[in-house]
């Protein structure tokens, strides 16, 4: 029979909701059937914690005496997006300091950034803002240089163009030289290790993968504090080819989220240095998917030996699009048992996403719901799904000048 | 016999003296060198795992310390802080002896102190900066 969302929140309220966590449906499903198991239970959590680049915060310093519109600005010595008003900066995650030396002695270790800056803000530390400005008549001044802290600042919303990737790559090095520095970590030379980055069947979005529950204005868990869906992420490529249970056999649907920084916690947001590459930011978070009926039950019984991942060469298959041998897919469950094989060579293999911690956000989820302090919405409007035209396309470049440069 | 791997860290006046192969001359004892650094204010170190009797090796280490050469356990070299690791796994393939490994079923990244030779690559490639090297 089906159900509401109206309805399950009446039971969260009442204290008689039902919830597991998408690692525990599993058996439920396989046990009972979709059937009753979409009776028996009203919600399934999920969760993941990975490297989320495409992820920032919005920050409201406050005006200050005499005004200032700022015109660039930065934060422990990051450079922090300016161009919005005269208080309102963007710091992304992926941004280095000016003075750091980057890859200029390869590879570069990339100690600080963005994510590291998000990170200590949210742990209450001090932030130095530096700003200059260049004057007017109602904003006279032109330089500032101050601490702030997140109980200082008026705003901090994190607002991530593009997390909870549904499915990634299997990335490694067919290269034979050298270890290869990528943002999917190091890839050891001559498939000498594999590197995937996703929370499989506790993942958001694999758990709903035609995106039937989940859509704009869904309540979600983020970085320890609430969060909602506000958007379809950006590269959100819902039609590529899937499997019969709706997985995406590679990378498909993406998420904007939004949310309250000053609820959110460190351990759950985690500035990351990933060596000869950059910055970035582990990310919390986890969806409650409503069973309302049998078959978002059926969807939400996935499991690791049901997704796959293809294996993409990071040497030269990735960044120049150059045909390598076909590397073939991999399931989650033979790349979580520690290796793998790729054209007949053993290979180790190892996770950047923290499993571990998307299942300690599955049940804290799932006890917020159970204790009445975290209610479900109903999305406002869907995402473009499997049977939209909605793709992801490559930049078509149009030279100027003549292609000469 | 007995096997101890160590960090030795040489005063400035030392740093001339072949002060191993005194040691393993005098002492009798086998050595294995892990890694050996000189750092830039001119202060050495190396890391060596030393084989034989435990007496000789007792008396090895008096022996370098009077001469001011101070010797600690590697176990204190490489170190996790516990608030930092987010149990990733990211340094599972890069460990050369696998002192970094996943637990299964928690998929929680255990570090075995024992099994580390303190080598730091793990230290370069942790994502959230928690293997740290401490002397």
């Amino acid at each position: 029979m089906a159900k509401t969302i109206a309805e399950i929140n009446e039971k969260i309220a009442s204290g008689k909701v039902v919830v597991v966590t998408a690692e525990e449906i599993i058996g439920i499903v396989e046990e009972d059937g979709a059937e009753k198991a979409a009776e028996k239970v009203d919600v399934v959590t999920t969760g993941t914690f990975g490297p989320m680049c495409s992820s920032g915060a919005f920050l409201n310093f406050g005006h200050s005496k005499p005004r200032i519109k700022v015109q660039k600005a930065w934060l422990n010595g990051v450079n922090a997006y300016a161009g919005l008003a005269a208080v309102d900066l963007y710091i992304g995650v992926t941004e280095v300091p000016d003075h750091d030396p980057l890859n200029s002695v390869f590879p570069g270790a990339f100690a600080y950034g963005g994510g590291h800056v998000i990170e200590d803000l949210v742990a209450g530390k001090d932030v130095r803002l530096r700003a200059v400005a260049y004057g007017t008549d109602c904003y006279p001044r032109k330089q500032l240089d101050t601490w702030v802290n997140l109980a200082t600042l008026n705003e901090a919303v994190l607002h991530n163009p593009r997390n909870a990737y549904q499915n990634y790559n299997c990335a490694v090095n067919l290269g034979k030289e050298r270890e290869i520095y990528t943002y999917m970590g190091v890839l050891k030379p001559d498939l000498g290790s594999a590197n995937f980055c996703s929370a499989g069947q506790l993942s958001p979005l694999l758990n709903d993968p035609l995106y039937k529950t989940i859509g704009l204005g869904t309540r979600i868990w983020l970085g320890g504090g609430v969060g909602y869906v506000t958007w379809w992420g950006t590269q959100h490529n819902p039609t590529v080819p899937r499997h019969d249970n709706g997985v995406p056999k590679g990378g498909s649907g993406t998420l904007t989220v939004s949310g309250d920084l000053k609820q959110m916690k460190p351990e759950w947001l985690r500035g990351v240095s990933f060596r000869g590459y950059g910055v970035s930011l582990q990310v919390g978070l986890g969806i409650p998917i409503p069973l309302l009926n049998a078959e978002i039950a059926q969807y939400t019984a996935v499991k690791d030996s049901d997704i796959t991942a293809p294996i993409v060469d990071y040497s030269q298959g990735y960044p120049y699009f150059e045909k390598t041998p076909d590397l073939g897919s991999v399931t989650y469950a033979d790349l979580r048992s520690g290796k793998i094989t790729v054209l007949g060579k053993e290979v180790p293999t190892a996770s950047l996403s923290s499993y571990s911690k998307a299942r300690d956000i599955a049940e804290t989820l799932k006890d917020q719901i159970k204790t009445g302090h975290f209610a479900l919405t109903q999305p406002v409007q869907s995402l473009p799904s499997a049977d939209s035209e909605y793709t992801f396309k490559l930049l078509a470049e149009r030279p100027v000048n003549g292609g000469g440069i | 016999m007995a096997s101890h791997k160590v960090v030795l860290h040489f005063p400035l006046h030392q740093l001339n003296r072949p002060v191993v192969n005194d040691l393993i001359k005098t002492y009798d004892l086998d050595f294995n060198i892990l890694r050996a650094e000189v750092t830039p204010d001119e202060k050495g170190f190396v890391v060596l795992e030393l084989t034989g009797e435990e007496d000789n090796f007792r008396k090895g280490v008096e022996w370098l310390d009077t001469l001011g050469v101070t010797v600690q356990p590697l176990s204190e070299d490489v170190v996790r802080l516990e608030d930092r690791c987010t149990h990733c796994g990211a340094c599972v393939t890069t460990c050369p002896v696998d002192a970094l490994y996943v637990e299964r079923p928690s998929q929680q990244v255990i570090f075995e102190q024992d099994t580390c030779i303190g080598c730091g690559i793990c230290v370069k490639v942790c994502p959230a900066a928690a293997m740290a090297v401490q002397f």
